[in-house]
Order: C-alpha cells, then sequence, then structure tokens
C-alpha cells in the first residue's frame, strides 16, 4: 500500500483492527470482556466512517459515524453492561471448547469471505473497496461466534457483532445507505436489545440460569 | 395519498392506544375495533387502485400496484377476523388462569404493532424500510410467542429471535448489495433502494452483484416464509404462542415475507439471462414441500401439525412463482391467498378444540363434533380445503401449479404429487378421530365466535368456483409483472 494517501492507509488499519476485534470475541470467555470488545468495534467502525467521510465529503456519513457512536459505542453496551449487573453475571466465564479449532475455522471463513468479496469490490469505486472483505470475513466470524456459544449474553453480543459487519460492509461498498434506512436499523437494533433484556429475565426467571442447554427441548 | 396513511396510521395508533389504556376489559373490543378501521382502510385503498390504477405517493416512497394491494387487502382482512376470534379466545385464556390482564396488554399492543408492521412491509417502495419492517415484525411477535412464559414458549421466542435475526441480517447483506448495483446507475441520493426505480434499471444492474445479492436475500426472506432447511423455528412459534398469534403468523407473515422474496426475484431476473433465481426458489420450494410431508406424519401436537403443513403450503407456492410463467404465478398468488384464508380459520377452531380438551395433543382431543357442532365441522372443512380437495380454492390453485409444472418441469410433478399424497393421508388420519368420537370435554365459559372461521372457509369456496374479474385482473397483471 505505498503511496496509497494517508486517508485510505488509516482505513485500512482500522478495517484490520475490526477483524482482530471480531477474532478476539471468538476467543473471549468472559461476558464482561465480551462488551467491552464489542464497544471497542464500535469505536473503530465509528472512526472509519469519519475518515471516509472527510475523505469523500459525504456530509451524511458524518451523520452515520455519530449514530455508530451514539448507539454502539454508549448506549448499547450501557443496556448491557446494566444488564450484566441486574442479572448478576459479571463474572461469568464460558467453558470454551476447542478455541484452536473455533480459531482455524474463523481463518477458513476469513478466507472464503476475501473470495465472495473479490468480485464484488472489484466494481466498486469507492475509496473503500478493499474492505469490503474484511467487513463480509466480520460478519461471518460473528456468526460463528453465536454458533459456538452457548449462553444466551455471549449469543447477543454475537448478533450485535454481525451487525457492525453488516454496517463496515455497507460504507466500504457504497458510502452507506440512505439515512432513513440507517435510522431504521438503527431502531430496529435498539428495540431487539430492549425486548431481549426484557427476555433475558423471563428467561432467568423460569430456568434460574442464562445458559441456553435449558432451550433445547423443543424437536422437529 | 390519504388511504396509504389511514391504513398505516391506523394500527400505529392503535397499539398506542392499546399500550395507554391499560389493563381494561373492553381492550380487546377495542383491539377489534381498531382492525376494524384498519380494514375499512385498506378497503378504500382497493378501490382507490381499482379506480385510478397503481399508486406511487408520498415522495415516491410508497407504491400499492396489483401485486401488493390484494395482498394488503387479505392483511387487513385476516387482521380484523383473527381480532374478532382473539377476543373470546384470550377470555377464555385469561378464565383458565394461564394469563394475566397485565399480559393482555402486551398482547393487544404487540397485535396492532405487528400488524402495521406487516402492512408498512406490503405498502412501501423502499427495499431498506422492507427490510425495517420485516425486522420489526419478528420484533413484534417474539414477546407475543413468549406470551405465557413456560419454559416451551420461551425456548421457541429464543429461537424464533436468533433464527430469524439472524436469517434477516443475511437479507440486510443482500439488501446492502443491491443498493451497490443500483447506486451507479441511479445516484446515491434516494432513488437508489426505491423498487420502481430499481425496477426501471433492472436490465443495467450487474448480474454478479444481483445474484450473490439474490442469494443473501432468498435465505434471508426464506428463513421468515419457513423455507427448509431454514424452518426450524416455525413449528415452535406456531405451536407455544397463543392461538391468534399462530394464525396471523401463518396467515400473514409466511406471505408478507413471500412477497419480499417475490419483489427481489423479479430485480433479479430482469438483470440476470439465466434461470439462477427460478431454479434457486424452485429447489428449495420443493424441499420444503417434502420435508413438510415428511415430517407431518411425526407430529402429535395439532398446531404443530398445522405448522408444518404451512412450511408445505408455503414451499408450493415458492415453487409456483420459482417456474414463472403467466399460469404459475397466477395461481401461486391465489395458493397465497387460499391458505392464508384457510390456514387461519383452521387455527381458530383448533386454538377452541384445544382449550375445550385443556390439551393440544391430537391424541387426546376427541369428539368436537357431538360437543361443539360448528367448531367440529369447521375443523373438517378447514382439513380438507388446505388438503387441496375440490371444490375449495386450495384445490384450484393446485391443480394450476401441477399443470404447469407437468408441462415445464415434468421432473418434480410426481415429486409434488406424492408429498401432497402423504400429506394429505397424515393429517387426515389424526384429525379425523379428533373430530368424531367420543369424549368427556367440558364447556368452554366464555361462547368462542364461529362467524370468522365460515366466513373464511366460504370466501376459500368462493375462490375455487368463482374468482371476482377485478381479482383475476389483478393477479393476472402481477402475473406479468413477475414474469
Amino acid at each position: 500500500m505505498t503511496g496509497a494517501p494517508l486517508y485510505a492507509q488509516l482505513i485500512n488499519l482500522l478495517a484490520a483492527i475490526l477483524l482482530l476485534l471480531a477474532f478476539a470475541m471468538l476467543a473471549q470467555r468472559r461476558v464482561l470482556s465480551l462488551v467491552n470488545l464489542f464497544a471497542a468495534q464500535g469505536v473503530a467502525l465509528a472512526l472509519s466512517t469519519a475518515i471516509v467521510a472527510f475523505a469523500t465529503h459525504q456530509p451524511h456519513l458524518y451523520g452515520s459515524a455519530l449514530l455508530t457512536v451514539v448507539l454502539k459505542v454508549a448506549l448499547l453496551p450501557w443496556l448491557l453492561h446494566r444488564l450484566i449487573r441486574r442479572l448478576d453475571v459479571k463474572w461469568d466465564v464460558e467453558g470454551l471448547i476447542n478455541v484452536p479449532t473455533t480459531m482455524l475455522i474463523g481463518i477458513v471463513l476469513v478466507v472464503f469471505a476475501f473470495n465472495l468479496a473479490s468480485p464484488i469490490s472489484q466494481l466498486a469505486s469507492t475509496v473503500t473497496r478493499s474492505t469490503l472483505g474484511i467487513a463480509i470475513a466480520s460478519v461471518m466470524l460473528s456468526f460463528l461466534m453465536m454458533i459456538t456459544r452457548r449462553k444466551a449474553i455471549p449469543q447477543v453480543i454475537g448478533f450485535l457483532a454481525m451487525e457492525n459487519g453488516l454496517f463496515f460492509a455497507a460504507t466500504s461498498a457504497t458510502y452507506g445507505m440512505p439515512m432513513v434506512v440507517e435510522l431504521g436499523i438503527a431502531l430496529d437494533i435498539l428495540v431487539a436489545m430492549l425486548i431481549l433484556g426484557v427476555f433475558f429475565f423471563q428467561i432467568r426467571e423460569q430456568f434460574d440460569s442464562l445458559d441456553l442447554k435449558h432451550l433445547e427441548r423443543l424437536k422437529e | 395519498m390519504i388511504e396509504i396513511l389511514a391504513v398505516l396510521g391506523t394500527p400505529l395508533a392503535g397499539a398506542a392506544l392499546l399500550a395507554l389504556l391499560g389493563e381494561r376489559d373492553f381492550a380487546a373490543t377495542i383491539n377489534v375495533g381498531v382492525s376494524f378501521v384498519t380494514m375499512l382502510a385498506a378497503a378504500a385503498l382497493t378501490v382507490r387502485v381499482l379506480v385510478d390504477g397503481p399508486l406511487l405517493v408520498l415522495d415516491r416512497q410508497f407504491f400499492v400496484d396489483s401485486f401488493n394491494v390484494s395482498l394488503t387487502a387479505l392483511t387487513a382482512f385476516v387482521g380484523f377476523t383473527t381480532a374478532l376470534f382473539s377476543r373470546p379466545y384470550m377470555r377464555i385464556e385469561q378464565a383458565h388462569g394461564r394469563l394475566t390482564a397485565a399480559r393482555l396488554r402486551l398482547y393487544h399492543a404487540m397485535y396492532q404493532l405487528f400488524n402495521f408492521t406487516m402492512l408498512l412491509a406490503l405498502t412501501t417502495n423502499n427495499m431498506g424500510i422492507l427490510w425495517v419492517a420485516m425486522e420489526a415484525a419478528t420484533l413484534a411477535t417474539v414477546l407475543l410467542v413468549s406470551l405465557y412464559r413456560t419454559p416451551a414458549s420461551l425456548e421457541a421466542a429464543w429461537k424464533y429471535f436468533i433464527l430469524c435475526g439472524v436469517g434477516i441480517a443475511q437479507a440486510l447483506f443482500g439488501t446492502i448489495l443491491l443498493y451497490f448495483a443500483a447506486e451507479k446507475l441511479l445516484g446515491a441520493e434516494g432513488g437508489a433502494l426505491l423498487w420502481t426505480s430499481l425496477n426501471d434499471v433492472k436490465g443495467q444492474l450487474e448480474p454478479t452483484v444481483l445474484s450473490i445479492a439474490f442469494v443473501f436475500l432468498l435465505v434471508g426472506y426464506g428463513t421468515k416464509v419457513g423455507l427448509a432447511p431454514l424452518h426450524n423455528w416455525l413449528p415452535d412459534a406456531h405451536a407455544e404462542g397463543p392461538t391468534p398469534v399462530s394464525a396471523v403468523l401463518s396467515g400473514l407473515l409466511l406471505n408478507v415475507a413471500l412477497y419480499a422474496v417475490v419483489r427481489c426475484k423479479v430485480l433479479v431476473e430482469g438483470s440476470l439471462d439465466s434461470a439462477f433465481a427460478r431454479e434457486l426458489m424452485m429447489g428449495f420450494g420443493l424441499l420444503s414441500v417434502v420435508i413438510a410431508a415428511l415430517l407431518l406424519s411425526r407430529q402429535k401436537d395439532v398446531k404443530r401439525l398445522f405448522a408444518y403443513s404451512s412450511i408445505e403450503h408455503m414451499g408450493i407456492a415458492t415453487f409456483a412463482f420459482g417456474m414463472g410463467g403467466p399460469i404459475a404465478n397466477f395461481a401461486g398468488l391465489l395458493h397465497m391467498t387460499v391458505h392464508s384464508l384457510t390456514k387461519s380459520a383452521i387455527f381458530f377452531t383448533v386454538g377452541h378444540a384445544a382449550q375445550k380438551a385443556g390439551t393440544q395433543l391430537t391424541d387426546e382431543i376427541r369428539g368436537l363434533v357431538t360437543t361443539n357442532p360448528p367448531l367440529g365441522w369447521g375443523l373438517v372443512l378447514g382439513t380438507l380445503a388446505i388438503l387441496g380437495m375440490p371444490p375449495f380454492g386450495v384445490f384450484a390453485s393446485e391443480f394450476l401449479i401441477l399443470i404447469t409444472a407437468m408441462a415445464v418441469q415434468p421432473w418434480a410433478t410426481p415429486v409434488l404429487l406424492a408429498a401432497l399424497g402423504l400429506a394429505f393421508a397424515s393429517v387426515f388420519s389424526k384429525i379425523q378421530p379428533m373430530v368424531f368420537g367420543e369424549t368427556t370435554a367440558k364447556r368452554l365459559p366464555v361462547r368462542p365466535t364461529m362467524v370468522p372461521v365460515f366466513v373464511h372457509l366460504a370466501l376459500v369456496l368462493m375462490l375455487g368456483l368463482w374468482i371476482p374479474p377485478f381479482l383475476a385482473e389483478w393477479y393476472r397483471q402481477a402475473a406479468r409483472l413477475i414474469g
């Protein structure tokens, strides 16, 4: 990337950080640290969006960067922290099986994501097109995280991280969706989080734990 | 324009009103009233489209054409009849001690909100808003599925949330790709996500991007249609939630999701030369029909039984749209309509039958015809209708789909016929002893309303014998549009 303008290098750096954070989330056992990693992902996302906005003079992207900060760096982590405190699962440690295998599957997914992204990014005219592969990879890593987790809160953090990846994909391929749609998506995510909060309490009340192994009775 | 605002505004205002009113006895009546007004507004919208042709209003954000007008009217109509059914049904649930007044408040507010999201998804012209509305529909129903707070209902709601949430995230990625392909032609501002603009330029959209986008959109919205192998949430959510919710999930939400798939298919088909989108839809459709038919015979819970039957019928409709062509598309639209009417009628009867017997197990419900003749006969007729017996409408649509399949996809015909036969045997052998036979079941504390059941079945019968000319014309126009 020698000779690339500074902002392009910065965006690539932030994209790399995003991917690294996705891997870190995959391996993180502690619920509390997961929330912090998620918030860090939000920061990286907002920064890269703001840089793209600055580099390409797209004023509406400042709006989405602001939305990211409010929603994903402040509001959602705050809600999650509150939930964790109220549910008293602050020190929960999840016994993850086979972290190395999960990591290897993760690497395969990243390769696949870059393959999937290459025909699309060739067609893109945005300065950020090289990061599309990373965006798809982080969506897939979050998906993998949802599959491997057995507890409710980490699974939900995986869900939210997936949305982060999708948002990043939208900025890298197209400089973001129209504002109405972005606001709608943000509203959905927020409502989803609130509903899940209510839901956690219902699950806890019923089963005395947030372990999803209790939720495996219904078959066929 | 005023009609669209009324169609969307009424349920939204109704949701707020019902949430604010709180735990009142007349909340159920208000729920019916709001749904009735929504239905009137939808009727006005229908008349407007009938007189003036397709509507494109409010800065091109809303679009009603021959394809979605019938679905909008259907959604508002079934929304109203289900509200009518739910009034005595929820009272009985309350009398049986399964629900408190506070939960009913949540139920009524969410019911209206759910109606709003479906009507928004149907009338919006913006593919992004369509996604937002579909996601909101999931969110509105999650708490309805877990309304009883039993372990099984919590599990069902969790599965529903996670599976549909992941599914719909795929659809968001598909929408992003669609926007990406369109933005080059239409510019970033405004128009690039509007379906009408996309439809105008669909021939020039980048085929590679659109085929990748379609895979994501089909998988995403297909999860909500209940297409196999993404159907796991559907039987659980239907069986564990309250019956009015099962009726609107099967009768309406699945239709709306399929509507989204078909709208996307029109765009992708226009951009690609190959039969890629068709083949994908046919494959998913047929797989759903076969898997559902095989699993039907193993069901012990009557609501699960009919949930699998919904997967089967959605598979048939998806297969029909996959085949394409004027007849198959016409049949697919007709099938969506008659399935929606029949399946909700069946859920109305099944709900009361389960209340009478105190269980949802098919082995323990007996003698419905002796204890409550309208209920028993409603279930018999509904079952015969959904299994495709003439002269009901389901027979007409399935017949059209089968003859088209014989002409264009002969290999699929035996598979479809075998699956339909198997479904008939499995469902009828379970329903027949439930309806006839001896029983000791008690009377219900509140008299159930059987009017919606027979109105639905009469409509299905009518559609089997005679389709009103204006409706046939809409279906034909829509069938041409879908291609």
